[in-house]
């Protein structure tokens, strides 16, 4: 483990040097953490959803927000409810920006050669460099939902709106469900890195791994399915076996052979 | 130090290095010399427990290849052929990393030590990416050194460093020596293979030769002296030939190039012939075949035969 944080310590060092995967640490949890804020404040006022009728709204959203919800609540919870999502692509777009650098630019530096010739074992980096990836992630999008929880008591007029943006559903979303996004991430952006030799193209060709969780966001919009307690819990079981399974092929193609030999 | 039994390395079809066996011995600077492609590299790769040979066995540094290759990686320290340093970190937290992935126990005291040791002290903080060339190279060398291994492999240690640069770490290697490491060097350089080296194996995909510098140049060439007279007679070079032990007699622009197995012993011998025919001997030396004919002649025959064999 001591040689875990070793390397992790050093990916930090180098990869927050670089300005790109800075502003992507930085600037994207702000973003993401700003805008639920600021639709929750434009929407505030009840009289912004004054002319809304149950028919405004997907069939079935009005069975989710239950009957303690008026369509007024209701509205405003629906709207709000695919700005939460980002904190969903937070812990997915953030390791795939530090994975690709950190991984495609020791490839380009030849830093691994010496690396994989210290009394290292192949577990003990590609953790390192896991964790180096996933840490600041969960934090930024951790800390992103506290500052929407802390605002949202400030600026949301319904306490019962409030009391469903911050309920278990959105707690197992983000505590649960963003970590597991954040571990496959890293193995599908460690996968893509041993074929890419740019990191714009390795970061490009992981965020690939957004397109499921996009394709909730529209599935909710359009009516399809709605997130919803179930969802949120199929989605932490399929992912706790769809990442053993990309763990375990991320490490059959981080080979020291291949990398030594075949990367280039 | 390092023994290699038949170690062979194939990648798909092509066979890198074949039926490797070699020893070499504590305290001793070996060259390891090849063109482009010979298996080098991927030699230095096995040996460091980097790759696995397809088969074949090792000892290095006491630690069987392949069975403990933990322990062949705290033994050894590796100058890789591109120095692969963070160039984005200082001087300093490049070696500091590596000091604690080779589990050095001070880690400060001996990063401190190899970077005033090459003259890097007061360039500690500086980020690898302002370093020169050399500096770079140094800064490599050093890492490879922090754990204080007991085998040193250097992979084109003087490579595209400009002739000061390459000097200094010449001499560097040359102090390692002096202090008892061995050394395992791969090169282009022959110059500085036959300065440096103990022992020299020249490889092309399997072992060609295996010897000192002077050896590999006596089993290859025979050696030439040059005999300056005031004017040679004809007559000389016939009575010289007639010698058993000369290999080849030639005038060369007014002197005798002669080609001699033992010229200790043959030299008063060919004195005195000339002498008793009238010879005016101004001065006798010996003329020194580079260790680059004698590569290039173990490489080209090399590549002959192979073209004759296909």
């Amino acid at each position: 483990m001591k040689k875990v944080w070793i390397i992790v310590r050093k990916e930090w060092a180098e990869v927050f040097k670089n300005r790109f995967v800075l502003f992507t640490v930085g600037f994207l949890p702000l973003l993401f953490t700003a805008l639920p804020l600021i639709m929750l404040y434009a929407t505030r006022d009840s009289a912004v959803f004054s002319g809304l009728s149950t028919t405004d709204m997907p069939s079935g959203f009005m069975d989710l927000c239950g009957e303690d919800m008026n369509v007024a609540e209701c509205g405003q919870y629906f709207m709000i409810s695919q700005f939460m999502l980002l904190f969903m692509i937070m812990p997915l777009a953030i390791p795939v920006t530090i994975a690709s650098y950190s991984i495609v630019g020791e490839k380009t530096t030849r830093t691994l050669e010496p690396v994989l010739a210290t009394p290292i074992t192949t577990i003990e980096l590609l953790t390192g460099k896991g964790l180096a990836a996933i840490l600041p992630a969960i934090s930024a999008t951790w800390l992103g939902f506290g500052v929407f929880a802390v605002g949202a008591r400030i600026l949301s007029a319904s306490p019962i709106v409030l009391g469903r943006l911050t309920d278990g559903l959105w707690l197992m979303a983000i505590f649960i469900v963003g970590p597991l996004l954040s571990i496959a991430a890293v193995s599908v952006a460690v996968m893509v890195s041993s074929r890419a030799n740019d990191p714009r193209v390795a970061e490009q060709l992981s965020m690939l791994v957004i397109l499921p969780l996009l394709g909730i966001f529209f599935g909710q919009i359009t009516g399809l399915f709605f997130i919803n307690d179930q969802l949120i819990l199929w989605m932490a079981v399929i992912l706790l076996v769809v990442d053993a399974g990309l763990v375990a092929l991320a490490m059959h193609l981080f080979q020291r052979e291949t990398i030594l030999t075949r990367w280039k | 130090m390092i023994k290699t039994d038949s170690l062979t390395k194939q990648f798909n079809q092509v066979l890198a290095v074949d039926q490797l066996s070699l020893e070499v011995n504590a305290g001793e600077v070996f060259g390891f010399l090849g063109p482009n492609g010979a298996g080098k590299t991927t030699t230095i790769r096995m040996l460091t427990a980097l790759i696995a040979p397809t088969s074949g066995t090792a000892i290095v540094a006491g630690a069987e290849l392949g069975k403990n290759d933990y322990q062949i990686r705290k033994g050894v320290g590796i100058l890789t052929e591109s120095p692969g340093l963070y160039e984005r970190l200082s001087a300093e937290r490049n070696l500091d990393f590596f000091a604690r992935l080779y589990e050095v126990e001070d880690v400060g005291t001996q990063v401190e030590r190899y970077l005033r040791m090459l003259d890097l002290w007061d360039r500690r903080q500086d980020a690898v990416a302002e370093f020169s060339k050399g500096m770079r190279q140094k800064l490599a060398i050093a890492r490879a050194l922090l754990h204080e291994p007991q085998i040193l492999f250097l992979d084109e240690p003087t490579s595209g460093l400009d002739p000061e640069a390459a000097r200094l770490v010449r001499d560097f290697i040359a102090e390692l020596s002096s202090e008892g490491r061995t050394i395992f060097m791969c090169t282009h350089n022959l110059d500085e293979a036959d300065r440096l080296c103990d022992r020299i194996a020249v490889f092309n995909g399997h072992l060609l030769a295996l010897d000192t510098p002077s050896a590999l140049r006596r089993s290859v060439y025979a050696r030439l002296v040059v005999f300056h007279l005031r004017g040679v007679h004809p007559g000389f070079v016939e009575r010289i030939e007639d010698f058993p032990f000369v290999r080849s007699v030639e005038t060369v622009e007014g002197k005798l190039v002669i080609g001699l197995d033992e010229p200790e012993e043959n030299n008063p011998i060919i004195v005195r012939a000339l002498v008793e025919m009238g010879a005016e001997i101004q001065f006798v030396g010996e003329l020194r075949r580079s260790l680059e004919d004698v590569y290039l002649h173990l490489v080209n025959s090399h590549d002959r035969e192979s073209d004759e064999t296909r």
